[in-house]
C-alpha cells in the first residue's frame, strides 16, 4: 500500500516492568504523525491491552503498527499457547489470569472488550498449541 | 486544581515531585484494575489507588494522567520511582484511605471524570 509505514515491536512474555512500552512507542509515533487525539487515545488502550494479553498470557510474541493515510492497524500475534474458547475470553469479567496476576491489578477481563469498543475493525484468530492473532484497524477519518 | 494545592489540602507526601508544581488537576478517578483505568480515566485526572508498580506508572503515561496518589500508605520500590521519574509523572503517597481521599478532593471541587466514547 503506498504511504504505508510498518513499525514492529516484541513483546517478552511475563516482564511486567517493560510491559507498555511498545503501546508508549506506538503512542509517541501516532502523535509525531500529527493524528487527532481521539485516534491516538484509541489506539493506545489498544496497543496496550494487546501488548499486556501477550506479556500475562502467551509465550511471548510482536505488536505490528501499520500506519496509513485511511487507517491506523495493530496486529499482535504470539507463539501460543492460544486461546481455548474465544468467544468466552470476549466476555466481559472472564479471565484465565492467576491470583498474583490479579492482585497486580491485571486479569480483569476487561482487555479483550476494550480492544473491541476502541476499534473499527476487530478480529481474532486462535489456534491452541500454535497462538493467536488479533488484527485491529481504526478508521482515521471517521474517529 | 493546581498540584501544589492538592498536595496542601489532602496533606499528601511527594514521592515523585511534578516537573511543574502548577500542573492542572481536571478530574479524578479511583481504581485498582488497569485496564479499567487505561479504558475510562480522562486525561488530565489524578489517580487513586493502592497499585504501586511500573505498570502503574505506564498506564499513567499511556492515559496522560496530572498524577498518582497511593492511599493508605502504599509506598512504590525504587524502579518505579525511577521509571516516574523518567517519565515525568508524579507520584504521591498517603495514610488515608481511597475513600477518604477522593472524598476530600470532590468536595474541594475536582470532578468525577469518566471518558466517553
Amino acid at each position: 500500500m503506498p504511504n504505508s509505514l510498518t513499525y514492529s515491536f516484541a513483546v517478552e512474555a511475563g516482564d511486567f516492568n517493560k510491559g507498555g512500552d511498545a503501546a508508549g512507542k506506538i503512542k509517541k509515533i501516532l502523535k509525531l504523525a500529527g493524528l487527532p487525539s481521539t485516534v491516538i487515545r484509541r489506539a493506545a488502550i489498544i496497543a496496550y491491552e494487546a501488548e499486556m494479553n501477550i506479556v500475562i498470557h502467551s509465550v511471548g510474541g510482536a505488536l505490528r503498527l501499520n500506519l496509513n493515510p485511511e487507517r491506523v492497524e495493530l496486529i499482535a500475534k504470539d507463539s501460543g499457547p492460544g486461546i481455548t474458547d474465544v468467544s468466552l475470553a470476549m466476555q466481559e469479567g472472564y479471565s484465565t489470569a492467576s491470583d498474583e496476576i490479579r492482585a497486580l491489578g491485571f486479569g480483569a477481563g476487561m482487555g479483550l472488550p476494550n480492544i473491541r469498543h476502541n476499534a473499527d475493525h476487530f478480529a481474532i484468530e486462535s489456534q491452541v498449541g500454535v497462538g493467536t492473532t488479533l488484527e485491529v484497524y481504526i478508521d482515521v477519518n471517521v474517529s | 486544581m493546581q498540584l501544589s494545592e492538592m498536595e496542601r489540602l489532602l496533606e499528601l507526601s511527594p514521592i515523585v515531585k511534578p516537573v511543574d508544581q502548577g500542573n492542572e488537576v481536571t478530574g479524578g478517578y479511583v481504581s485498582d484494575l488497569l485496564s479499567d483505568v487505561m479504558g475510562n480515566a480522562c486525561a488530565g485526572s489524578v489517580w487513586i489507588t493502592i497499585q504501586a508498580h511500573q505498570n502503574t506508572v505506564a498506564v499513567a503515561v499511556l492515559a496522560e494522567l496530572a498524577a498518582i496518589i497511593l492511599s493508605n500508605g502504599v509506598m512504590p520500590d525504587t524502579h518505579t520511582i525511577q521509571k516516574a521519574e523518567d517519565k515525568g509523572i508524579p507520584i504521591y503517597s498517603s495514610p488515608k484511605s481511597t475513600f477518604t481521599l477522593a472524598g476530600e478532593l470532590f468536595q474541594a471541587g475536582v470532578p468525577s471524570t469518566k471518558k466517553q466514547t
